[in-house]
């Protein structure tokens, strides 16, 4: 092949390795074609690679052949983890996305410095910085969600103004660079000090506010891969980053609705600390519970029951026992649904894939807009390990943190239950007036436990 | 500005409104195997590390390309793995049940 032929190819695989990107998305729309857009998103970058690895300008295949191979096997484990790791996964491969970007940017720093172009030298910085601060910023989000590092909020005064400072100065730097690209000296600059913001960026956010935060990563690591993709003229590589980053966009968008709050407010606003007049209030109230054997008994005398699923659901493992009490529930004519709230968990959709993990049907499992007209109609809603998104407070009371923020209406079915191992305060540090409703059963214990029981009292022990 | 920024800044803008328009019809069900499988996309900036990797210009270039192959290459085998172990899980109700 003649080296014309051979770029013609490259060029023309890419085009199809596009459409093939594109359609994967689209069929991941609904679960029946779903699978089928995996398949088109795996020949597209299979192309995509075999068509590179002809890249005429290759001269040496040995440390490809290492690199390519090293990543399988680091890739095999990361793809194998459990589902309840799944958040923490999906933050260390923002990571792993990220520095592969900032590696790229750097090596084509140094390979045409000086002489770089102001228009080069602008991407260059984007790609890094934008890069860079996603790594740490993913390892830190990763390590808070693997719960290796503190997962409540630190705050200190001035933080703002610290974060701000760094990534100003950083892009400062960028500015200096882009017309005096000569200065290589500055350059690590560029590298360390969103490094260093990634760190303080993810310092102050607390568990309940990580299905933003990792949205939000998502799109900065789209984003530096679309920056890459300028400097290096490839539309392949711009269009993945752009679909990538606007999927982070949306979905970043979709969460911080979720929690009535706005980006910034995300950012910059770590709310975490419990408040101390209705912690007070806490004590003086009082609170009904049940045992595992009247639970079952109002479930199983119920004609409709929404069971609405949270955090401390994964935390305890519960979702294959949850399954167990579902099946029970249905041979004996219960009508049961879960109600999924979008931030319930740590990323999104974090509980339905839980649930379809434990063999629930995913018709089953609806979202809040589609729940909430039901639970008027509902017998029992059974909380597990939910709370703030449970919390009439974000309704009524105007001087909650969380006033305005959409919730399940779990207080309009006919009974609630509520599984909880204890009194205290959920994430957000916030008291649940539900608890203290009349129709409200609090079922103290461990979620996996106390399902368990239940699911005994029905009469699945032999299950 | 070069005239490749321009088409490239085109391509950038369309490429966003597509995505814009297909991923906002993900079903909330699927907001888990979007991110994972968006991910394993987005790794192919592999593509642009082999190249810096195998054109050997610089010893730096080659070390930082060979580990930025690595990194994306994990994300791509990784992302697919479980982006499609996910979706085997999500099965419609059976019909036959009660």
């Amino acid at each position: 092949m003649t080296p014309q032929v051979t770029e013609q190819l490259i060029q023309i695989t890419y085009i199809v390795a596009t459409v093939l990107f594109i359609l994967s998305l689209k069929w991941l729309s609904t679960p029946s074609t779903a699978r089928r857009g995996v398949r088109a998103g795996e020949l597209g970058m299979a192309l995509a690679i075999g068509a590179t690895l002809l890249n005429r300008g290759i001269i040496d295949y040995r440390w490809l052949v290492i690199a390519l191979v090293v990543g399988s096997i680091v890739g095999i484990p990361l793809g194998l983890v459990q589902m309840t790791a799944v958040p923490q996964r999906t933050a260390l491969s923002h990571a792993f996305g990220a520095f592969c970007v900032t590696l790229v940017g750097t090596a084509e720093f140094y390979l045409r410095a000086p002489g770089i172009s102001h228009f080069m030298m602008s991407v260059l910085s984007m790609e890094v910085i934008l890069g860079s601060l996603t790594v740490t910023g993913s390892l830190m989000a990763a390590g808070k969600l693997q719960e290796v590092l503190p997962q409540r909020p630190i705050t200190f005064k001035g933080q703002n103004f610290v974060n701000l400072s760094i990534l100003t100065a950083a892009v400062g730097v960028a500015v200096y660079l882009v017309f005096h690209p000569e200065s290589t000296r500055l350059f690590p600059l560029l590298i360390a000090m969103p490094l260093v913001f990634g760190v303080m960026m993810i310092v102050p956010i607390g568990g309940a506010d990580m299905p933003t935060v990792i949205s939000l990563l998502n799109s900065y690591a789209g984003l530096s891969a679309a920056a890459m993709g300028f400097a290096l003229d490839s539309k392949l590589l711009i269009i993945a980053g752009a679909l990538d980053g606007s999927s982070g966009f949306i979905l970043s968008v979709i969460m911080s609705k979720a929690m009535n709050r706005s980006f910034t407010n995300v950012l910059f606003g770590a709310f975490g600390q419990v408040q101390a007049s209705a912690a007070a209030a806490a004590e003086t109230r009082n609170v009904k519970s049940a045992t595992a054997e009247e639970a079952a008994g109002i479930l199983a005398a119920a004609n409709s029951v929404v069971i609405v699923p949270g955090y401390g659901m994964a935390v305890a493992q519960a979702q294959h026992k949850v399954r167990e009490l579902y099946e029970l529930l249905t041979k004996r004519g219960v009508t049961v649904k879960f109600g999924i709230h979008p931030v319930a968990g740590r990323m999104p959709g974090h509980m339905n894939v839980l649930l379809a993990e434990a063999d629930i049907p995913y018709d089953k499992l609806l979202d809040m807009d589609a729940i909430n007209p039901e639970f008027p109609e509902t017998d029992v809603a059974l909380v597990i390990g939910a709370n703030d998104v449970t919390n009439p407070a974000a309704r009524t009371d105007q001087s909650s943190p969380i006033y305005g923020m959409p919730i399940l209406d779990v207080d309009k079915a006919r009974t609630v239950m509520v599984i909880k191992r204890s009194m205290s305060p959920g994430f957000a540090g916030i008291d649940n007036p539900l608890y203290y409703f009349d129709k409200t059963l609090m079922l103290f214990g461990d979620a996996r436990g106390f399902v368990g029981d239940i699911v005994r009292e029905l009469g699945g022990a032999g299950h | 500005m070069p005239s490749d920024f321009i088409s490239s800044l085109y391509v950038f803008l369309l490429a966003g409104f597509v995505g814009f328009e297909v991923i906002r019809r993900v079903s909330p069900l699927l907001h888990t195997p979007l991110m994972s499988l968006t991910n394993a996309l987005d790794a192919i900036a592999v593509v642009g590390a082999i190249v810096i990797a195998g054109e050997h210009k610089s010893t730096l270039s080659t070390v930082l390309g060979a580990l930025a192959v690595a990194a994306s290459t994990s994300n791509v085998v990784g992302g697919f793995l479980i982006t499609d172990r996910m979706l085997k899980m999500f099965k419609p109700a059976k019909p036959k049940k009660p």
